[in-house]
């Protein structure tokens, strides 16, 4: 079931949490919501799941206006950051709740429930806590237990705020893959919230980026990070460097070093900033032809197979980081407090503090 | 690495001395808790006896002609029927008081929160009086109640008035905090489950609180059967009628019947006794089950 959000608002008091904002979820995709934290995000999950009432703008499932139903009536399934479990109930109970609590008419009867919750449980790899009570399960546990618990009821939409928020990294990676897993055997429309960008990169179909109750860019993984639509994606995504350049016809430049900014075609000698991802800076042990910055080796760090450097050029005041293999590391024998020359071989020009949505 | 090995025994050095420095000597300690119980004992285990041994000084028969003689069956009535009208009108008044100030946000939670304790504040004699100048016959609402042969005053519906009043704060000063610190989200989890709001409070609020929630009875309990001073005021004291058990004490206390006195005390007693018995064990509950809760 598509998830239609038409100019919603919301407003705390007088802070706007959600700023006009309108997107739509296609049937059956599994999106990211990223931002940074009071962005919104987990407030925009609130209104579609019919826990916050927007102030104004229309929420519609299918094509179908759901702003005024009850939340007990939208089918939705909420996966809370904090799970949520029902503390006196055992785990086989909190999954069977959904199915308990409906109209005598559309319950099942108990040996139906008994053999859907167990199925779920084997779903999520934990039958054998069906007796046990959430405080005896771990973070990863409870959470696959509040995934099941919402399955229960079928729901047409998920809604998960942060699933593996309190999770450490390993155990989030494994938890954030078998969701992706899930997403591909059920196929129910389903939104996450994450404020991690490697997580929402690695695991959804789209991303949609949040700053400040509005939606900065939107779009699917790949192209949000080659084509960031502005310097807030740009920097929320990842490490970047940041340039000042000055563009002239089409063309920013850096000291030596000339980009290609064919957008900026009509602009002559005006300030702009050039943004470069780490693994896209090259580095050179010796003077470049076509044209690069001398640097100074500043730190050198191995993490695993990739070696960071940071370097420092004569007219830049602040660092630039620059990330290669440990492989072309050695083959350029760099060492720490000596020079090298850099140039970058993929970047995005922007006006300074000017939203440009480019692509 | 090598720095945090030796840094554990240091810690655990530094600490062992600090527990030392913060131990009290011996015989202070001894002495504090001698002090405390000869307090308890003269205060609280005395009495106690006195009134048990003084309620059965003239033996068992005297203390049953004294409890089964007709005022006292009428007292004993009467209390219960207070009981049994302020507990259940406390119940209602502080769920819906501690839900609203837990899980909503509205204009005037402050103060809300701060007039429940009024009744706790304001001397018993102070509420008894607040209401004989509303319901009287001079008062705001005694013409007009007068008028519509209702008995407020001197009957038994005042009485159940101000003990409703007095016992108030008891169940929802008891939820307020539990609930405020519980949160809404097993609420909204269970209506995102498709549960209406009366199965919700049903089977995810009421589980949550019902610990709470025995324990703010018990006591709200404890209260209406003692309640005196603005009984007391509002009761009118007709003997037989309008006096609940610690008014027929005091009566049969004037009249110089000692032991009779002191045998309907014991029944009191008793009552506290027993609820004293219940909140341990519900206290023990929830102790064991916080512990079990923070695993
Ligand atoms: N009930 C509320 N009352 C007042 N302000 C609120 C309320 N809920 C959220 N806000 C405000 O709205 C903003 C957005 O909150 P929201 O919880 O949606 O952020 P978020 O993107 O989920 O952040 P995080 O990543 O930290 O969870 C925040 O500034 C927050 O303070
Ligand atoms: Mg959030």
């Amino acid at each position: 079931m598509s998830i239609e959000i038409d100019h919603v608002n919301k407003r705390f008091g007088d802070f706007t949490a959600i700023d006009n904002v309108s997107l739509t979820f296609n049937d059956g995709e599994l999106t990211a919501l990223l931002g940074p934290s009071g962005s919104g995000k987990t407030t925009l999950l609130r209104v579609i799941a019919g826990l916050e009432q927007p102030d104004n703008g229309r929420i519609r499932f299918h094509g179908e206006d759901a702003t005024d139903l009850h939340v007990s009536k939208r089918s939705v399934g909420f996966v809370f950051q904090h799970y949520a479990l029902f503390k006196h109930m055992s785990v086989f109970e909190n999954v069977a709740y959904g199915l308990r609590v409906k109209p005598r008419g559309q319950r099942p009867d108990k040996a139906v429930i008994r053999d859907k919750v167990m199925t779920l449980l084997s779903l999520v790899q934990l039958d054998w806590t069906a007796h046990r009570y959430p405080h005896q399960l771990s973070g990863g546990q409870r959470q696959r237990i509040a995934l099941a618990r919402a399955l229960a009821v079928e729901p047409k939409v998920l809604l998960l705020d942060e699933p593996f928020g309190a999770l450490d990294a390993k155990v989030r990676a494994e938890l954030r893959r078998w969701l992706r897993r899930l997403h591909d055997d059920i196929h129910v429309t389903s939104v996450f919230v994450t404020h991690d960008q490697e997580e929402a990169l690695e695991v959804s179909d789209r991303v949609v980026v949040m700053n400040q109750g509005r939606v900065e860019q939107d779009g699917a993984p790949e192209r949000i990070y080659d084509y960031p639509a502005n310097p807030f994606v740009y920097r929320f995504l990842g490490n970047v460097n940041l340039f000042h350049a000055r563009i002239h016809n089409g063309v920013a430049r850096i000291g030596d070093v000339a980009l290609e900014a064919p957008e900026f075609a009509g602009y002559r000698d005006a300030p702009g900033e050039a943004y470069v991802r780490p693994h896209d800076i090259e580095v050179f042990a010796d003077r470049h032809h076509s044209g690069a910055l001398h640097a100074r080796i500043e730190l050198v760090s191995r993490v695993g197979p990739t070696v960071r450097l940071e370097l420092r050029t004569d007219e830049s005041a602040h660092v630039v980081h620059a990330e290669l293999s440990r492989h072309r590391f050695q083959e350029l024998g760099l060492v720490q407090g000596g020079e090298a020359w850099i140039r970058p071989a993929h970047s995005r020009v922007f006006l300074p503090d000017t939203e440009l949505a480019a692509g | 690495m090598s720095s945090s090995i030796t840094a554990v025994p240091a810690e655990a050095v530094r600490s062992a001395r600090w527990r030392r420095a913060t131990e009290e000597p011996v015989w202070l300690k001894r002495s504090l808790i001698g002090l405390a119980l000869a307090f308890l004992g003269l205060f609280l285990v005395l009495p106690l006896l006195v009134v048990l041994y003084s309620a059965f000084s003239q033996g068992l028969h005297a203390w049953a002609m004294a409890v089964t003689e007709p005022d006292a069956l009428a007292a004993i009535r009467l209390t219960l029927l207070v009981v049994a009208i302020a507990v259940p009108a406390n119940l209602v008044f502080g769920v819906a008081t501690a839900w609203a100030v837990a899980k909503f946000e509205f204009r005037g939670k402050s103060v809300l929160i701060s007039i429940i304790d009024m009744p706790f504040a304001i001397s018993p004699v102070v509420v008894g009086l607040i209401f004989v100048v509303m319901f009287g016959s001079q008062g705001w609402l005694g013409p007009w109640l007068s008028a519509h042969d209702l008995k407020v005053l001197y009957a038994v519906p005042g009485i159940v008035i101000v003990v409703v009043f007095g016992t108030l704060p008891f169940i929802a000063r008891e939820l307020i905090p539990l609930m405020q610190q519980q949160g809404k989200e097993e609420e909204e989890a269970s209506l995102t489950l498709g549960a209406s709001g009366w199965k919700t409070f049903w089977y995810v609020t009421l589980p949550n609180i019902k610990w709470g929630l025995i324990y703010g009875v018990i006591l709200c309990n404890a209260r209406a059967m003692g309640e005196f001073g603005a009984v007391a005021v509002v009761s009118g004291r007709i003997r037989g009628e309008t006096n609940t058990l610690p008014l027929h004490i005091e009566v049969l206390y004037n009249e110089y019947q000692f032991t009779a006195a002191f045998a309907v005390s014991s029944l009191l007693t008793g009552l506290a006794l027993i609820t004293i018995v219940i909140k341990s064990l519900v206290e023990w509950h929830d102790e064991r089950r916080a512990r079990r809760a923070a695993h």
